[in-house]
């Protein structure tokens, strides 16, 4: 139980593709065939919160239905993942924690650069504030925990990093993510379609850009 | 068309209405009136739908001219309102005749007032609600609090409008409540018997800190039994969450949708409209009790919201 009007439902034990897959099939039938109860769903690694109208049913009825979705899920097609390349100018003032990266893993930043650009990672869902996709998975040799004392603002478009997973603040928003770069493309866009630069299940590459690129693709 | 001008936008002062539900695989949480239950009554004394957009003020009030004049209501906690020199009570339709100004001041009780107008306001919905998400910049009137000089379009009202008032009796029963009544949260396990008992004995201060996002509580440090190693998942409005630091915050309208810190407890339904009369430096306090009751609570509760034989005096 998550609260009186909201259930917990966990997929998963793990972060991975396993429990992510089974995520992403269970949203994507709720979302197609919406219980008349349903008010919200919130997927997340391993879980996914379903928040229901309490007015017309109740846990267990809910939980049952679930639990009957969760079957039939098995056999839903995850959908397209699209492939969404970010462009990133790392280090300097776009990305004021770089050069401490490297040096807790004793590389230059060149390394950590040439690795968190290297990767493909997997979309694993988006939560946090619109349009922050948890990415992942980040490479141990360059992963760090959080910063003990989060900033109060992080400015938007900053990319960050934190134990295994990587992700782009899209506004201005409090933050404990270790900061490498910034990307000049907006990450959430209320006149776009889709609005979220990354979906759910998509694949996500980062490439390394200049300062000067960085300021000619920089909106105004 | 008639208009509402901002003369003085008070501390805060935002267009909400019942917010956007059913985005949260975006990340987008829903928003919406930090106590929407006034929000719904200040609209139904307008004629309006009980989720049609008002503006939502915090702590102080400011000063708002309708150059056409209005029907407007005011809900929730008492601003010391004015209209031309008038006193304006609480939970009534009021006239306003054109060019007349209404002044709100520092609040006399609870946190937020809100100021329902027949017809509404009229702002671009965002996914479906005219509710601004301050932290993003997104909804409301261009994404922010109001400022001065702002001038807001107010649609056509609908119906003649009744003069009648919300019953004392409806009032008391939906009075703000200092003591919250939480159930188990999902991970209430991961706190020692202690450290749940002290939950529930201690007294905790709102701290200045707090807002739509979140509202942070000063009291004993309520240590988790195992730090870390929480995979990060979604959590409910009215989740309180545990921070390392051993602090309690509830996370509210404007909340971060997923989280990884452990909640130790959940705020039920008919409570949550109270956490937005909370101001900071109140004391409150959590009270346990069972989804049953909750739920039943809350049943009764939108059963007496959607009664206006109830509602009205």
């Amino acid at each position: 139980m998550a609260s009186d009007q909201a259930m917990l439902v966990y997929l998963g034990e793990e972060i991975g593709l396993p429990a992510h897959e089974r995520v992403l099939k269970l949203l994507r039938l709720l979302q197609k065939e919406p219980p008349e109860w349903l008010r919200n769903l919130q997927p997340a690694y391993c879980s996914l919160m379903v928040t229901f109208d309490a007015c017309r049913v109740e846990h267990a009825e809910v939980e049952a239905t679930l639990r009957k979705f969760e079957t039939r899920a098995i056999t839903e097609r995850p959908g397209i993942a699209r492939r969404v390349e970010i462009p990133v100018c790392y280090g300097g003032e776009l990305g004021p924690d770089l050069d401490d990266v490297a040096k807790a893993h004793g590389m230059n930043a060149s390394d950590v650069i040439r690795i968190h650009a290297s990767c493909t990672y997997q979309g694993y869902f988006l939560g946090f504030a619109p349009g922050f996709a948890y990415l992942g998975d980040l490479p141990e040799e360059i992963a760090m925990p959080r910063l003990e004392t989060p900033r109060k603002k992080v400015p938007a478009g900053s990319v960050g990093i934190a134990g295994r997973q990587t992700a782009v603040y899209p506004f201005g928003t409090p933050g404990g993510w270790r900061l490498i770069g910034r990307t000049p493309v907006a990450i959430f866009r209320s006149d776009r379609k889709p609005m979220e630069l990354v979906s759910m299940g998509d694949q996500v590459r980062f490439r390394a850009i200049s300062r000067e690129e960085f300021r000619e693709m920089e909106p105004g | 068309m008639s208009l509402l001008e901002v003369e003085s936008p008070g501390l805060l002062t935002t267009v909400q209405d019942l917010g956007r539900m059913g985005f949260g695989a975006l990340g987008v949480s829903p928003s919406g009136a930090a106590d929407p239950v006034a929000l719904r009554l200040g609209n139904l004394l307008v004629g309006n739908e009980p989720g049609a957009a008002a503006l939502e003020l915090t702590l102080m009030g400011g000063s708002f001219v309708f150059p056409e004049g209005a029907v407007i209501a005011l809900a929730g906690a008492d601003f010391g309102a004015t209209l031309n020199g008038q006193r304006v009570e609480l939970w009534s339709p009021h006239a306003v005749p054109p060019g007349a100004k209404l002044i709100l001041g520092p609040t006399r009780n609870f946190a937020r007032c809100y100021l329902a107008i027949a017809g509404g306001i009229r702002v671009a919905p965002f996914l479906g609600s005219a509710s601004t998400h301050l932290l993003s910049g997104l909804g409301g009137y261009e994404g922010r609090a109001l400022r001065k000089g702002d001038v807001l379009e107010l649609g056509t009202p609908e119906k003649k409008i009744r003069q009648r008032k919300i019953s004392q009796t409806v009032l008391l029963s939906l009075k703000p409540r200092k003591v919250l009544r939480v159930t188990e949260g999902p991970q209430s396990d991961r706190f020692s018997e202690d450290t749940r008992q002290s939950f529930f004995r201690t007294t905790f201060r709102v701290s200045e800190e707090s807002d739509r996002m979140g509202l942070r509580l000063e009291g004993p440090v309520l240590a988790a039994k195992s730090a870390g190693g929480m995979i990060t998942e979604g959590v409910p409005l009215g989740a309180v969450q545990v921070t390392p630091s051993g602090q309690p915050i509830i996370l509210f309208v404007e909340q971060q949708t997923t989280g990884g810190y452990p909640k130790i407890a959940n705020v039920i339904g008919v409570d949550l409209h109270s956490l937005g009369q909370l101001r900071p430096r109140v004391e409150i306090r959590f009270e346990q009790t069972s989804l049953a009751v909750a739920r039943s609570l809350w049943r009764e509760q939108e059963r007496l919201l959607n009664s206006p034989e109830q509602l009205f005096a």
